[in-house]
């Protein structure tokens, strides 16, 4: 298997295998026109199987939906063929338009235009509360 | 510019200087007859209250001040589908304060991002009720003297009871306080509300279902109606209505100077026998409700007497 180093882009590593196809979901990276690799099962010696993403382009990356995706995630930044920066995500305080609020009492059930924001409420425990109604989004 | 969206929005010394404020208006009404004059409250109910929003209204008018606004959706823009920005955006050019009740959660957090003027929550679904539990706060603190080292039963229904959890959420601020649960277990306190504001304050509580056994601790009753279409059958319903229902002989089992609050209305969990009981407080309440509100609004409108 063949994949071009990229120039100026991202590779978004360490991902849970079996993860990448939702998080090409929830980036929405089938909208890119660039190349886009993603690499399933590939063998990590800390993690023994890992999924990675490789996106040729530089685009308004969502790092806050990565991070609460999966807290344990790197991204490296990549400009001009040479690795300039290795960032490693921690869950957001605050995710916007990443999930929906499932609360039919909730403003946002009916007010289609809201953003729907969440923030985090307990770090230990990964809990996220809509900022609306204080409902707790399903835990991952 | 402040709004009160949630009872935690602020802080101990807020409230402490809001009550303070309450006791010194029922004191001197006459200093604070017109503080609020030429400034207009415009009360925004998108599902009736009567109850709030007249005690919203009387406030404003014992401030010498005006009011404006609207009792039900159907006589709003709302009922055209307008959305809750717009009509707060509309308003905001219209008067001086919004006090909204909402049936949505969270539609007046959505208010105060877009209002040019101090929004005050007067309810928004099942989600908070913050100026009931100023209203709470300030009938304890008349009655007892303080607002810590308190024994608070909360009856009935634990679960669904916005004003029983903002409550306890406020009285998580203070020390001392031990909460006395007592529900059916078809009705108990959600598991977040143990989780995230009992356990994480190290708050002392117990839970029961015997309203008579937990009586005798207690330095406030805090009473709610248990509702029938809260269960799923009838059979348990009949079974348990009347254990949560308070009547002349279980007060033999309660404090002399217990206090017995309600969030009103009632319809038969407080038997009307005890109404002239001087431990029965929720008439009491009622009129504290005005008066903090009076304080509530000159708080936000930043005016002083």
């Amino acid at each position: 298997m063949n994949i071009d180093s990229i120039k100026n882009g991202y590779v978004i590593d360490h991902i849970k295998a079996g993860m990448a196809l939702e998080i090409f979901r929830v980036l929405e990276l089938d909208k890119l026109d660039c190349p886009v690799a993603i690499i399933k099962n590939a063998i990590s010696g800390k993690m023994g199987k890992k999924d990675i993403i490789k996106i040729d382009a530089v685009i308004d990356l969502d790092l806050d939906a990565l991070g609460y995706i999966d807290p344990d995630i790197t991204v490296n930044f990549i400009k001009n063929g040479v690795l300039v920066e290795k960032k490693h995500l921690e869950l957001p305080e605050r995710i916007t338009n990443v999930i929906k609020c499932k609360n039919p009492r909730c403003i946002t059930s009916c007010e289609q235009e809201l953003d729907h924001v969440f923030k985090l409420t307990d770090r230990e425990k990964r809990v996220y509360r809509c900022i609306y109604c204080e409902s707790m989004a399903k835990q991952r | 510019m402040k709004h009160l969206i949630d009872i935690l929005d602020f802080s101990t010394d807020e409230i402490d200087a809001l009550l303070d404020r309450a006791d010194d208006i029922i004191a001197n009404p006459d200093k604070y007859r017109e503080v609020c004059k030429y400034k207009k409250l415009a009360t925004l109910f998108f599902e009736p209250s009567t109850r709030t929003r007249l005690s919203f209204e009387s406030a404003m008018l014992s401030l010498g001040g005006s009011v404006l606004g609207f009792s039900e959706a159907k006589s709003s823009s709302a009922s055209k589908g307008e959305s809750v920005s717009d009509t707060i955006q509309v308003v905001s050019c219209y008067s001086d304060i919004i006090a909204m009740r909402h049936p949505k959660e969270g539609a007046p957090l959505v208010a105060s991002f877009r209002s040019e003027v101090p929004i005050i929550n007067a309810g928004d679904g099942g989600h908070n009720h913050p100026t009931q539990t100023l209203t709470d706060l300030l009938t304890i603190r008349r009655e007892k003297g303080r607002l810590d080292n308190l024994t608070v039963g909360f009856c009935g229904d634990l679960k669904f009871g916005r004003t029983v959890h903002s409550l306890i959420s406020a009285l998580s601020r203070y020390t001392g306080i031990k909460i006395v649960l007592i529900s059916p277990d078809e009705l108990k306190l959600p598991a977040y509300m143990k989780t995230d504001v009992l356990d994480k304050n190290g708050m002392d509580y117990v839970e029961t279902t015997d309203l008579i056994e937990a009586m005798k601790d207690l330095d406030i009753l805090y009473m709610t109606r248990v509702q029938q279409e809260r269960f799923f059958n009838e059979a348990d319903y009949i079974r348990l209505k009347d254990s949560y229902i308070l009547t002349k002989d279980k007060m033999d089992y309660a404090k002399k100077d217990m206090c017995i609050l309600h969030p009103l209305p009632r319809v038969n969990e407080i038997s009307t026998e005890i109404d002239d009981d001087p431990r029965a407080c929720y008439f009491k309440q009622v009129a504290c409700g005005r008066y903090v509100r009076m304080a509530l609004i000159m708080k936000l409108l930043e005016v002083e007497a």
